[in-house]
């Protein structure tokens, strides 16, 4: 899928910006572990686990 | 790299610090020029404070720091805010950039800030053969263009590069530096350059910190920077220049300027190096397995079976000739001098101490520590945390917070240092109380020692689930006592690595040293205090004002004293125990019911005198006492149930 928009407050945006998930970039998600854990996604080659409040803050769309 | 041995020196004339981002390799390398003393581990954030360490680099002494890793220069935790001052502080001759080259563009990120700073700079790329297994290729010759800066390719684990790359570094000091900053697109560049003369206008001196970075990270809106600014004509020009990127770019300054230095480094990294597709490895196959919904659980439940065996199998297997040599020395010592004299029983305590310390310690010691040293260069932690987020949310606290509960097992010092990798106070308070309470290695002597040896390793198993149980309930009843909204998880989860055996080596002696050099003259100290003071018969009136304790968890009474002695180190409680109930292995003279009782009331009471050191300096003192008296409290009431459960059947 690939990163529409990243909502949420200025140190949100920093943080995961500087994990390397910017718009406009494509991720993979990959797995996601049980009873609502974290969702573990592919950007740039690297495994980054994500967890569900910090993912609702990326906005994606299916990559074309 | 041999020559690069540790120097006694005078005053250094250099300084070179190690920057880049976590889990890139920083201290692997810093260990492989200045000797094993910073501890390295796969996962992000495994050095919370910096190190420091003087060396003989072709013939010259350099003092060597080594940094927390940070994504960026804006900080969030109090690990990156160190890194931070002290890049910003100007105290480092030479920056040396530890970048991972199997994650290039988002590693050169950190590279374009480091630029900014000015400073004397050299990169060294790391990781140069997991790049090549991911189908990457780097040209370090094109990158070091691109830059404007020496880029050494290395392979740090194995010491390939680092002799030219300290090298390129004391060069680089004698070279003059100018302002490296590459310019990113042109109309943001122009806001930058706008905003950067208006700052270089001031006065000399008004700044401590570069102009154009000062310049980017205002227009970022980097509290942390602000401070960096008087006046305010200055801040509302930032702020007016902020708005006109917004609205130009119908988003935030920081996104513009975050999305800028992205694909600037996405360019770099494109223009310098090669990406074929790489083969499904084993470590993806192995990945899929450990973090898979259902099989990950079985697997982390299976990883902890193993380990537990192993210890105690290994553990067993050492100590049962040990303690027979042991057992016969001191027939036959005791026989020689027969120790109704202050001093023979001295000499036989403290002889108990010595035998105590290589035989009951070091056959469980040496395996547990090992073990976790494996887990941890595996990179089997932050999958942990990934696995067990969930969970931990169910306590309050998220994922991350495994990684300082399980360092816990090893020792709780460093585990209650790592709770700085957690962001809210109050998320590192209950942290800190699992951290805390978490049975160390000192404590699992205690528990396999004890309950091991009487009832087997399932037994041992037992004794930590149940403190698992009671320490989960004990931070779910505070975070309900402070609620506060859980940030989410945002943990990079490193590749699989297979460790070398010599870091284990290394790292298992490191943390076995502490116990060498500080627990066993203490051990020894104590037995021989003990045996001193019974030969006087000192210890029944001290035995005797700990009576309700004994008393209310239905010990015997000479068991006071060796109790209070768990205060220092936690396995001293085991060794004052066969020195009070008189030798002959630590089980004699006890009820297996009660060595249940004693081994649940020393894991659970009081950490050691070390760990209450750390704590005060990490939570505060009044944060400090409250965690203390809770575990005393915690011990008194879960010794106590499980004493009455033990006799109700």
């Amino acid at each position: 899928v690939r990163i529409v928009a990243i909502r949420g407050g200025w140190a949100v945006r920093q943080r995961l910006q500087n994990m390397g998930l910017h718009p406009g970039d494509f991720l993979v998600v990959k797995r996601s572990a049980a009873l609502g854990g974290p969702q573990l996604v592919d950007v740039h080659g690297t495994d980054v686990a994500l967890g569900r409040g910090m993912a609702r803050n990326v906005w994606v769309e299916a990559a074309p | 790299v041999r020559r690069l041995a540790p120097g006694r020196a005078r005053a250094p004339a250099l300084t070179l610090v190690l920057a880049g981002q976590p889990n890139c390799g920083k201290s692997t390398l810093f260990n492989e020029v200045a000797g094993y003393r910073s501890v390295a581990s796969n996962f992000p954030g495994a050095t919370v404070s910096y190190t420091r360490g003087e060396v003989r680099l072709l013939d010259r002494t350099v003092a060597l720091a080594d940094l927390p890793g940070v994504y960026s220069l804006t900080s969030f935790d109090p690990a990156s805010r160190e890194t931070q001052k002290y890049l910003l502080s100007g105290s480092a001759d030479v920056i040396v950039n530890v970048v991972d080259a199997s994650v290039l563009p988002r590693s050169l990120e950190l590279t374009l800030q480091l630029l900014e700073l000015e400073k004397p700079l050299v990169v060294c790329l790391n990781m140069m053969d997991e790049a090549e297994r991911k189908g990457i290729r780097v040209d370090p010759a094109a990158l070091s263009l691109r830059l404007g800066v020496p880029v050494v390719p290395c392979v740090a684990s194995r010491g390939r590069g680092v002799r030219r790359l300290f090298g390129e570094a004391i060069r680089a000091a004698r070279r003059s530096v100018r302002d490296r900053s590459l310019p990113v697109s042109r109309d943001v560049e122009r806001v930058i350059q706008s905003l950067h003369r208006r700052l270089a206008a001031e006065p000399p001196g008004t700044f401590s910190v570069p102009p154009r970075l000062l310049a980017v990270k205002l227009l970022e809106n980097d509290p942390d920077f602000l401070r960096f600014v008087p006046g305010a004509a200055l801040r509302r020009e930032a702020a007016r220049l902020r708005r006109r990127l917004q609205a130009a770019h119908g988003r935030t300054a920081d996104a513009v300027i975050a999305a800028e230095r992205h694909a600037l480094s996405m360019d770099l990294a494109e223009s310098s190096s090669r990406v074929e597709k790489p083969a499904r490895s084993w470590r993806d196959r192995l990945d899929d397995a450990l973090m898979h919904p259902v099989w990950g659980y079985a697997c982390l439940a299976g990883f902890l079976w193993l380990f537990f065996q192993g210890v105690f199998r290994a553990g067993t297997l050492i100590e049962g000739p040990l303690l027979e040599a042991f057992a016969r020395i001191s027939v036959h010592l005791s026989g020689g001098s027969a120790g109704a004299s202050p001093w023979g029983a001295a000499a036989s305590g403290a002889l108990l101490g010595v035998g105590g310390g290589i035989a009951v310690v070091v056959p469980f010691l040496v395996p547990f520590l090992f073990g976790l040293a494996f887990l941890e260069d595996a990179g089997y932690l932050p999958r942990v945390a990934f696995l067990l987020d969930a969970f931990m949310h169910r306590i309050g606290l998220h994922g991350i917070a495994v990684i300082p509960a399980v360092m816990g097992y090893g020792c709780n010092v460093p585990a209650v240092m790592a709770v700085r990798i957690l962001e809210s106070p109050r998320d590192r308070f209950i942290a800190s109380v699992i951290a805390s309470g978490v049975p160390c290695s000192a404590r699992m002597v205690v528990v396999f020692g004890l309950v091991g040896a009487a009832f087997g390793p399932l037994a041992a198993f037992g004794v930590y689930a149940l403190n698992l149980a009671v320490l989960g309930a004990a931070a779910a009843g505070i975070s309900r006592l402070l609620p506060e909204a859980v940030p989410g998880m945002l943990l990079e989860i490193p590749a699989l690595r297979l460790p070398a055996l010599r870091s284990l080596w290394v790292k298992t002696w490191l943390r076995l040293k502490d116990f060498v050099f500080y627990a066993w003259p203490l051990l020894i100290a104590g037995s021989a205090l003990l045996a001193v003071l019974q030969a006087l018969g000192g210890t029944d009136p001290l035995n005797g004002a700990l009576r309700p304790l004994t008393a209310w968890l239905g010990l015997p009474r000479e068991l006071g004293l060796p109790l209070v002695f768990g205060l220092l180190r936690k396995e001293l409680s085991l060794i004052m125990l066969s020195q009070a109930l008189g030798s002959g292995g630590p089980l004699h003279g006890l009820t297996p019911d009660q060595a249940v009782v004693y081994t649940v009331f020393v894991v659970f009471y009081v950490p050691c005198l070390g760990t209450l050191g750390v704590l005060w300096r990490q939570i505060g003192r009044s944060r400090a006492a409250i965690v203390t008296g809770l575990s005393l409290a915690l011990s008194l009431v879960v010794a106590g149930a499980v004493r009455f459960a033990l006799a109700a059947f």
